[in-house]
């Protein structure tokens, strides 16, 4: 769960251009959207790609990106569910 | 120096109709004409519906005896403009005229399948097929048919671009700069609109359902609306008996963000407030809107918001003809300018195709069918595009 | 109706920012491709926001900025922008993935950001402008076109500032492409372009924006007196004596042309044969071996008209013929291919 976390800080900054920030930078825990990283509605859909392209995900809705795409542990606790099932 | 700005002639080609007669029959008809697309090969043939229009490039180039190696952008353009021209009775070389068109793809139908050997190799590829890749090129194509020298230019400002290009016809006769200007635009669909409005997840895999609680996306469409503005001296010189005027237009941007509208959609309502002061008109003089009304969550809901803000509960009978062309992107303004002057022509208002539920949020209920016999004195027409760009005109009758 | 250029932003081949002296080193290019010269755009634009924006909105953004600041405002009633190939880079790469993925798994941003009309409402966006926002593309006019709308909207209300630019860009692909036609040259020295041999010009790019007014301020302004486009002309000669007749200015009085020549010989000579028959008593001078050929290379003659003007003189490396006039007003002569030709009149007033 952490090296997924790991990764998936790496790829974020990198699909969304973040070059200011470094994957220490962004908490577990932290907000994505709106407060904290301040990301927006073009970066959720980035994010549905990533999903597609580095973990075979395929997020049919994006209404449930909201909920996915919280922090970045709801993400990593996304891929590992819909990965295992 | 100010005047009227008359409207001569339109025309128009689309999903429902390659004439203004055939396009008021399939309203007349509540014939939509989304469908499969059928003219070019794409892994979203059997997902995405669309409004094409049922001509290949080789027919259409045919019908107006032109090389069939012109993108089709320019095609569709040419066979409107031509229409309008043809329609005005206008002899564009007695005057000084202009061409103003509008497109958001210019010759990319073409440049994409270019592209496939193009990026292989830089060698490869026939360069006939991106000459006329520019936005700009398909103007001088529609131009040069036309024989218009002279002013000439083209507009793109999204899904807005059409009804700038007429805006800005409008204000080069008042300004007495030209006396004739063929106004509107032409966009065609390409996999690269396909797969662009894909990836942002605002296409419905289903006929669109604009303004409706359970809407899902928009279509994408294809087509072309030109209309052919005259200035006093030209009306009154060749007893031009126009049926009705450019009132007020508006330009504005909603600076909220690159590809969503603003939740009270603050530039569709500056757009709509600024042109209805242009016209002198209130909103309660206004008897029809059609709407921008895409399909997609945001920009129905926003834009009904704004048209609540104007008018309360009050609002005159509006539709949404998308559900019928689907979205023609650079060309809607265009087009839909042509469909409200056909409804102050034939005193006619168009249907909202597959309504049913009212958005919750702002209650509104547009019109279910199409409607004639009634009293249309004044048109608005919405178009609002990417990067906030917000435009509304308004028709008035003569 | 004269419009007053209250402050200016260029970005371009040479070092047009900052504060260098005009033209003091101008920069030589061999090849065939001219690249701009570019600022630190973190002086401009949030890095937060940088993150999103290719090259060519950033130029923009940059551009207009500057020319923002000078003239002192903070947002413009206005934002027209000219550009004919648009925003090139995101293009490609959307085309491409689009190909190489057939289809499937496509980044959005690079489609978003594609969109021609992006250059000047990510201006808007970010410094909150709800005014009036348009995009022209009409290929060599397209700059033209911004400052023909900036005009127009000045004259029904002059109270108003006003942002027009012209914004091109040249990227690996376009580049190539380009090639295949034939109108470039093997170049040693691009200052050189213009006194060399030979036959073809350069690839130019830029981003030039200049803040407009319909109101003077004090003394020693600069303005735009006039712009006039002509597709297809069949009658250059009495279309440029016509330009005249709506300015102050009769052709006899035009103290500096400055033409738009290329290099290439059929183009240079049609535009040098109306240019030296209509103003045998003007000085002459060329700006495309400086910026290189692209449709809004006129932005770039635009600003430089308007700096010679505000400063009084003309650099060497910009004259053909020196007709020692003073310099009071500039005319930009510009042709873009066979079927573009444009006016472009400046002068201190």
């Amino acid at each position: 769960m952490d090296q997924l976390m790991a990764d998936l800080k790496r790829q974020i900054i990198e699909a969304l251009n973040l070059k200011h920030l470094k994957p220490e930078d962004i908490g577990d825990d932290q907000p994505l959207f709106v407060e904290g990283l301040g990301l927006d509605s073009i970066d959720a859909l980035e994010l549905i790609v990533l999903l597609q392209q580095q973990y075979n995900i395929k997020m049919a809705n994006p209404q449930d990106g909201p909920q996915i795409f919280r922090s970045v542990k709801t993400i990593a606790e996304y891929i590992k569910t819909t990965q295992t099932a | 120096m100010k005047g009227r700005v008359y409207v001569a002639g339109t025309g128009v080609i689309s999903a429902i109709g390659n004439s203004i007669p055939e396009t008021l029959k399939s309203f007349e008809n509540h014939s939509s004409g989304i469908g499969k697309v059928s003219l070019f090969d794409t892994i979203h043939e059997n997902t995405l519906p669309v409004g094409e229009v049922k001509i290949p490039n080789t027919q259409l180039a045919d019908n107006l005896s032109v090389n069939s190696s012109l993108s089709r952008t320019a095609l569709l353009g040419i066979q409107a403009a031509r229409e309008a021209v043809a329609a005005s009775r206008v002899n564009v070389s007695k005057w000084r005229t202009g061409l103003i068109s509008a497109t958001t793809v210019g010759g990319m139908d073409k440049t994409e399948n270019f592209f496939v050997d193009f990026l292989k190799n830089p060698s490869k590829g026939r360069l006939r097929n991106v000459v006329h890749h520019e936005c700009g090129s398909s103007t001088e194509l529609i131009a040069d048919d036309l024989g218009v020298n002279g002013f000439i230019s083209t507009i793109n400002t999204a899904c807005s671009s059409s009804v700038n290009a007429i805006a800005l016809g409008a204000r080069l006769i008042r300004h007495n700069i030209l006396d004739v200007v063929i106004a509107g635009g032409t966009d065609a669909l390409s996999k690269f609109t396909m797969n662009g409005f894909n990836s942002l997840m605002i296409l419905d895999r289903n006929p669109c359902r604009p303004f409706d609680a359970g809407r899902n996306g928009l279509n994408l469409g294809e087509g072309a609306g030109f209309v052919v503005l005259v200035s006093d001296t030209v009306k009154e010189e060749t007893r031009l008996k126009p049926s009705c005027f450019v009132s007020g237009y508006a330009n504005t941007n909603d600076a909220y963000h690159q590809t969503a509208s603003s939740p009270e959609g603050r530039g569709s309502f500056a757009a709509m407030q600024k042109a209805l002061a242009m016209a002198e008109l209130s909103p309660e003089n206004i008897d029809y809107i059609n709407l921008h009304g895409t399909g997609t969550l945001n920009n129905d809901l926003s834009e009904g918001t704004a048209v609540k803000r104007l008018y309360g509960d009050n609002y005159p009978r509006l539709s949404s003809t998308k559900a019928f062309t689907g979205h023609t992107l650079g060309a809607s303004g265009g087009i839909e300018a042509v469909f409200s002057i056909m409804a102050l022509e034939q005193q006619c208002v168009f249907p909202n195709l597959r309504f049913e539920t009212p958005i919750p949020e702002i209650d509104m209920k547009p019109q279910l069918s199409f409607e004639s016999d009634i009293k249309v004195n004044h048109v608005m027409s919405n178009s609002f595009g990417f990067g906030g760009n917000c435009s509304s005109i308004i028709f008035s009758r003569m | 109706m004269p419009v007053y250029i209250k402050g200016m932003g260029n970005i371009s081949p040479q070092k047009t920012w900052g504060n260098d002296p005009l033209l003091a080193s101008p920069s030589d290019y061999s090849g065939n491709r001219l690249t701009c010269i570019e600022p630190d755009y973190g002086q401009f634009v949030d890095v937060r926001q940088l993150r999103r924006m290719s090259r060519i909105i950033k130029m923009g953004v940059a551009a207009g900025t500057m020319a923002l600041r000078e003239a002192g405002i903070t947002t413009p009633d206005a934002i027209i922008t000219g550009t004919s190939f648009g925003c090139l880079e995101d293009t490609g790469i959307f085309l491409s993935k689009m190909i190489e993925n057939s289809e499937s798994a496509l980044n959005p941003t690079p489609f978003i950001q594609s969109t021609h009309n992006t250059i000047g409402s990510q201006i808007a966006l970010l410094l909150q402008c709800q005014g009036y926002n348009q995009t022209y593309t009409q290929r060599g006019f397209s700059f033209e076109h911004s400052l023909i709308d900036a005009i127009l909207e000045l004259k029904d209300n002059p109270n108003q500032n006003i942002l027009a630019g012209g914004v091109d860009e040249i990227t690996t692909h376009s580049h190539s492409l380009q090639k295949r036609f034939g109108i470039f040259r093997e170049n040693s020295s691009s200052l050189n372009l213009l006194r060399q041999a030979g036959d073809g010009t350069i690839n130019g790019e830029g981003a030039v924006y200049l803040a407009l007014s319909g109101e003077k301020s004090g003394n020693n302004n600069i303005c735009v007196e006039a712009v006039s486009t002509f597709y297809n002309s069949r009658k250059l000669t009495a279309s440029v004596k016509d330009f005249f007749e709506s300015t102050s200015l009769g052709y006899a009085d035009v103290d500096l042309v400055l033409m738009g020549k290329t290099g290439v010989g059929k183009w240079d000579r049609a535009l040098e044969a109306v240019a030296t028959a209509l103003f045998p008593k003007a000085s002459l001078g060329v700006f495309k071996h400086l910026c290189g050929e692209y449709p809004t290379a006129s932005a770039f003659a635009t600003w430089l008209a308007a700096r010679l003007l505000r400063e009084e003189r003309i650099p060497e490396i910009v004259f053909e013929k020196n007709a020692e006039r003073p310099l009071r007003n500039i005319l930009i002569f510009n042709s873009y291919f066979e079927k573009y030709h444009s006016l472009v009149l400046l002068r201190t007033c």
